[in-house]
């Protein structure tokens, strides 16, 4: 049943990859075209991400009925259930705004994050006693789909953004617009260096004194770039640290983030070697028939969707648990603090929005700014401020 | 001071107002030569625009701002972030000194937030007044706004002024002769859509879903009610927070229930998961990587109410009311208290044994076990042997003189100054026994208390809670929900049709969701032949870019 | 009455009752650990404790007579070191009318009694054994003293330790 599992996830994986490529093909055919043709492109990408995310759902079954709990109790799970949600979301927008375009950015994404979220640890992992309630289903579910729409209002937001913004010209927009796609092609790199050295089995131990001067061990995964404190590296053959970091650092963390940097740095710089311009303006020519104001629309319409979901599950669901699990509703955990913080950034959007007017560019800059805040939450949350939280 | 407005329709409308509250004539003259007018608020004069005088209006005036409210969002939000860079004072760990914590854990950085305060933010001054600030614009900008919107979606009249309709995002004009039959035909199919539909010498005003213009003062509502709940928790006999450690075995008063009831440990146990057994299989890889990994914390507990009116101290009689289960997620809870498993502590020791021993020739002379609760000061073994038990230590440390001391009541590290008393020793011989130490203090003895077993006992700590706020705070989250959903997933969609000398006028506008209201028009409009109408906003959009 | 004066009251009312909100919640915010301890002023809760020689004492039937309520612990070294100042106190003041009442914190008869002998103490000590007569004073850090007066009311919280010459200020404070 595991292994039916993972391969079904794979196969979604490929076919959002495939549906990709003809969400591409919908929107490349020349306005001339035929609009039979333009439908016929799209039909068949919607037709695949449809069977992808059915495809996914069968993992997701299959995982929980393997593992006897919903697959969303450590970091692997949980993201790869936010991607999929994402994938609903943009089923059910396409089915609302029918808009093919969408689906050249919201599957990319949507396949980013199923890669990153492959690469923690996927063994089927039993549950800890707090985790073990209906609620976990509840409301990690529901908040992961509100998170999941309010990523399509971000999607919607930098399709805005790529045809909006004046390429022709160097502007803090072009400079801001590229350190989205630098963002993106950081996280590729990363997913391509760690699945290369896992492949390698790439295995480095170091001994290294922490910040309480007790010995402990730290096992790299990628040769270490960054070398913990006073670390000793105890397996042979392995890269010396080229730098050591104080106690009070993470190094093993620090030396993923630079590694992800670096691998970010050579794939962008490559990319605009290739292509001799922005990112964003080697998308720009794509999106030219796309309607801005539909396009603001369906990410206001999306932020509008997601943020009672968002609300319900990540707020009232995970204060209900809250209450029965660690015995008061809200505790200022950094996650619930995260998901405050999230909750007030849409609220300020849609009083902006609807009492000061802010359509548009300034309404698409916003929604990127609330999705850096939802993967923050996933992410650095998770991996950094550890609280109650960090069960991944 | 101009107190009201008189519109050319005849209606007397409150100074401050955009559009006429009836006619929707546009009163506001920097409002006249725009191409598209704005409909928020109907046009109409929000209370706090109408005067601006004393005090209390300024007050009043600036919590009334969507800017202030934005405002105050922000800041709480940038502010909370911040508490969430360090933990905050509750989670560092609990033998810690705060002063001294943050510093050696965080450095630099870590002493200036401790000095900062930010170690304590979300319930410093500053943030709460933010908070309260907050409350106050809810409700404040929320009155100040829904009381003329109400008015002016109720006054508003079928037939509305040309400017008005000209005006409208959506808009357009068809020159039909066959106008009385596709205003039927129009008619009809509006209420096919659920439009509430009203006529009046052949003009027409479709609406539907106008519940929704209320959704975000519900929600505020809901935000109101919940930041009551959370005041409401500082009042006495509201809350309680108390801890209770409990050893398996004992019977102890619940704190923060007055006396009234009394709960007993009778087991307390932790479980793994397992590879052998069955069920986890599934989880081998898992287990295999991490080591261990808990099932299930749970404490066995009977629940007593305590009967008559015995003084604390007195032995009171017990009526049992329950026994239960208590696990992670599993509280038991009895009028209104809740008692929740959160910490434990495994095999302290409760008795230890020991052998009379002579040290020569290893021939033993009784044991004797030693309750480290209850230890007692003679042990009588077999005939003339007997052992006094002069000190003990349950905790046991040297202090600065090398004099033996206790720490604490805890049997963590017992020690023991025993004086065995034997046929051939009748003053006895004086040895300090502890775990894995044996000291012979007034010179060598023939005789030793020989290690000989120990019992253990599991220790559970439960959280004891009472909160009387909590359907409070369930009934404000309620009803934000049913007010965010209100305004969130209905739209207020209104259509207005004129017939004007051979020609049909139709203007639309929504709150939202522009895409379903030219869906709605075009379906309404299919098999008439009425022109679909422009959207004239991006018909801007589409003028400027060729220019 | 006009409609702006109706307005303005309105307004004023709203605003006061938000203020007030706001003072009370912060007021209750830096109070919310003192509130949870027995305060000054309050009658002193009754309970009934068995002293080590075997005799009941009940706190209500020392009424008309100051109480030096004391909570203690053997390896609580602030609570050793007041313990023979008490003893002292005790002597000159029993006959006057305070009467100390030093409450174990539950701990063995055997650790008790042979902290007694070491300091040969004199006055009533009595242990609490299943935590209630604690709990009810909700006594936390040790040592910690409740003078209660004549009509049975804390007059006074001391925590930490005191010495001889306090004690003896404290005792003249509750004497009948």
């Amino acid at each position: 049943m595991a292994e039916l599992s993972a391969n079904l996830l794979y196969a979604s994986f490929v076919l959002y990859l495939v549906g990709t490529f003809f969400f591409g093909g919908a929107i490349k055919e020349k306005k001339g075209a035929s609009e039979k043709q333009q439908n016929k492109w799209a039909m068949i990408a919607i037709y695949l991400t449809v069977l992808g995310f059915v495809s996914q759902l069968g993992y997701f079954i299959t995982r929980w009925i393997a593992s006897g709990h919903a697959p969303v109790s450590n970091l692997f799970e949980f993201t790869t259930f936010f991607g999929m949600m994402l994938i609903a979301a943009f089923i059910l927008i396409y089915f609302i705004y029918k808009t093919p375009a969408l689906g050249l950015f919201a599957l990319p994404i949507a396949l980013l994050i199923i890669a990153y979220a492959s690469m923690f640890p996927r063994e089927i992992a039993p549950l800890i006693p707090a985790l073990q309630s209906d609620w976990l289903h509840i409301h990690v579910t529901t908040a992961a789909t509100g998170q999941a729409v309010l990523a399509i209002s971000f999607v919607a937001a930098i399709l805005y953004l790529v045809k909006s913004v004046d390429q022709t010209q160097k502007s803090k927009k072009t400079a801001w617009l590229e350190v989205i796609m630098f963002t993106m092609v950081a996280t590729l790199g990363f997913i391509i260096i760690t699945s290369t050295f896992s492949a390698m089995d790439y295995k480095a131990n170091f001994t290294w004194m922490n910040k309480y001067d007790k010995e402990d061990v730290f096992e790299y995964h990628l040769p270490a770039l960054i070398g913990p404190h006073e670390g000793v590296l105890m397996t042979e053959g392995k890269l010396e640290p080229l730098v050591k970091m104080p106690a009070i650092i993470d190094a093993n963390k620090a030396n993923t983030v630079v590694w992800s940097l670096f691998s970010g740095i050579i794939l962008y710089g490559l990319i605009r070697l290739i292509f001799r311009k922005r990112v964003a303006a080697i998308f720009k020519p794509l999106v030219k028939n796309v309607n801005l104001d539909l396009v603001d629309e369906i990410s206001y319409r999306s932020i509008l969707i997601g943020f009672p979901i968002f609300t319900l599950g990540a707020l009232i669901f995970a204060m209900i648990w809250a209450q029965i699990a660690w015995t008061r509703f809200w505790g200022w955990d950094p996650k619930e603090v995260w998901a405050l913080i999230t909750w007030l950034f849409y609220a300020a959007f849609l009083h902006l929005r609807l009492s000061k007017g802010w359509h548009g560019e300034k309404s698409a800059w916003l929604a990127v700014v609330g999705f850096a805040i939802i993967m923050f939450n996933l992410i650095v949350v998770n991996l950094i401020l550890a609280g109650l939280h960090s069960y991944a | 001071m101009k107190e009201v407005v008189k519109c050319e329709c005849g209606h007397v409308n409150p100074h401050g107002t955009i559009l006429c509250e009836s006619c929707g004539r546009v009163l506001d003259e920097t409002q006249k030569n725009s191409k598209m007018i704005d409909m928020r608020y109907e046009g109409s004069a929000r209370r706090s625009q109408t005067y601006n005088k004393s005090m209390i209006d300024k007050i009043w005036n600036f919590f009334t701002s969507v800017k202030v409210g934005v405002s105050l969002i922000v800041i709480l939000l940038i502010a909370s972030s911040v508490g969430t860079i360090f933990p905050q004072e509750q989670y560092i760990p609990p033998t810690e000194l705060p002063e001294v914590f943050y510093e050696a854990e965080y450095g630099f950085l870590g002493k200036l937030y401790y000095l900062l305060g930010f170690h304590n933010l979300y319930s410093s001054w500053w943030y709460l007044i933010c908070i309260a600030m907050l409350g106050t614009s809810l409700l404040i900008a929320s009155i100040d706004r829904v009381v003329p919107l109400y008015r002016s979606l109720k006054k508003q009249k079928i037939a509305r002024h040309e400017g008005f309709l000209k005006k409208q995002r959506i808009f357009g004009i068809t020159n039909t002769d066959k106008q009385a039959s596709d205003f039927e035909e129009i008619k009809r199919s509006l209420e096919s859509r659920r439009y509430k539909v009203k006529e009046e010498n052949g003009n027409l005003l479709a609406e539907k879903g106008r519940f929704s213009r209320w959704g975000p003062y519900v929600n505020h509502a809901g935000l109101i009610i919940f930041l009551i709940g959370g005041m409401l928790r500082f009042l006495p006999g509201m809350y309680v927070d108390e801890v209770l450690w409990l050893r398996e075995g004992e019977t102890k008063e619940i704190p923060g229930t007055e006396g009234q009831y009394a709960l007993k440990n009778n087991q307390f146990k932790v479980e793994v998961y397992d590879k052998e057994n069955e069920e986890d299989q599934t989880f081998n890889a898992a287990i295999d990587k991490v080591g261990t990994i808990v099932k299930n914390y749970q404490a066995d507990v009977t629940l007593y109410e305590k009967e008559g009116n015995s003084l604390p101290g007195e032995d009171a009689t017990l009526k049992k009311i329950k026994d239960h289960a208590v696990k992670v997620n599993f509280p038991l809870k009895h009028d209104h208290y809740a008692l929740y498993q959160v910490d434990y502590k495994l095999d302290e020791l409760s008795e230890m044994s020991f052998n009379l021993m002579n040290k020569s020739t290893k021939e033993t002379f009784g044991t004797m076990t030693i309750s480290l609760d209850d230890p007692k000061t003679m042990y009588e073994l077999k005939d003339g042997y007997s052992v006094e038990l002069m000190s003990y230590f349950p905790d046991f440390e040297f202090d600065e003189n090398q004099e033996p001391v206790t720490k604490s009541r805890i049997p963590n590290n017992p020690a023991f100054i025993f004086n065995m008393k034997t046929p051939d020793k009748p003053k006895g011989e004086v040895s300090f026994v502890a775990i894995q130490q044996t000291l012979e203090p007034l010179g060598e003895n023939t005789y030793k208390m020989a290690f000989a077993g120990v019992d253990t006992r599991n220790v559970t700590a439960l959280t004891v809670r009472k909160d009387l706020t909590l359907w409070i705070f369930f009934v404000g989250g309620g009803i934000f929900m049913i007010g965010v959903i209100q305004g969130a997933y209905w739209n207020h969609r209104r259509i207005w049709i004129q017939r004007k000398d051979g020609e049909i006028w139709l203007a639309g506008h929504t709150n939202k969701n522009w895409h379903g209201l030219k869906r709605d028009i075009s379906m309404i409009l299919e098999g008439t032949n009425l022109n679909e109408p422009e959207d004239q906003l991006e018909a801007k959009h589409i003028g400027e870019k060729e220019k | 009455m006009d409609k702006k004066q109706r307005r303005l009251i309105m307004r004023t009312s709203i605003l006061v009752l938000l203020g007030a909100a706001l003072v009370f919640s912060l007021y209750a915010n830096f109070t919310k650990d003192k509130v949870a301890a027995v305060q000054k002023g309050d009658t002193a809760r009754d309970f009934v404790l068995t002293d080590m020689d075997g005799n009941r004492h009940k706190l209500s039937d020392y009424k008309g007579q100051g109480v030096f309520l004391n909570f203690w612990g053997t390896w609580c070294k602030p609570c050793e070191y007041e313990m023979p100042f008490m003893d002292n106190q005790y002597q000159k003041y029993k006959d006057q009318g305070v009467q100390i009442l030093a409450v174990n914190v539950g701990e063995s008869d055997y650790s008790v009694k042979k902290f007694a002998e070491k300091h040969q103490l004199t006055f009533p000590i009595m242990i609490d054994n299943n935590n209630q007569v604690q709990t009810a004073y909700k006594v936390d850090p040790l040592p910690v003293t409740f003078l209660i007066d004549k009509d049975g009311r804390i007059v006074d919280t001391l925590t930490g330790s005191l010495s001889e010459e306090s004690i003896q200020k404290h005792m003249e404070r509750i004497k009948p």
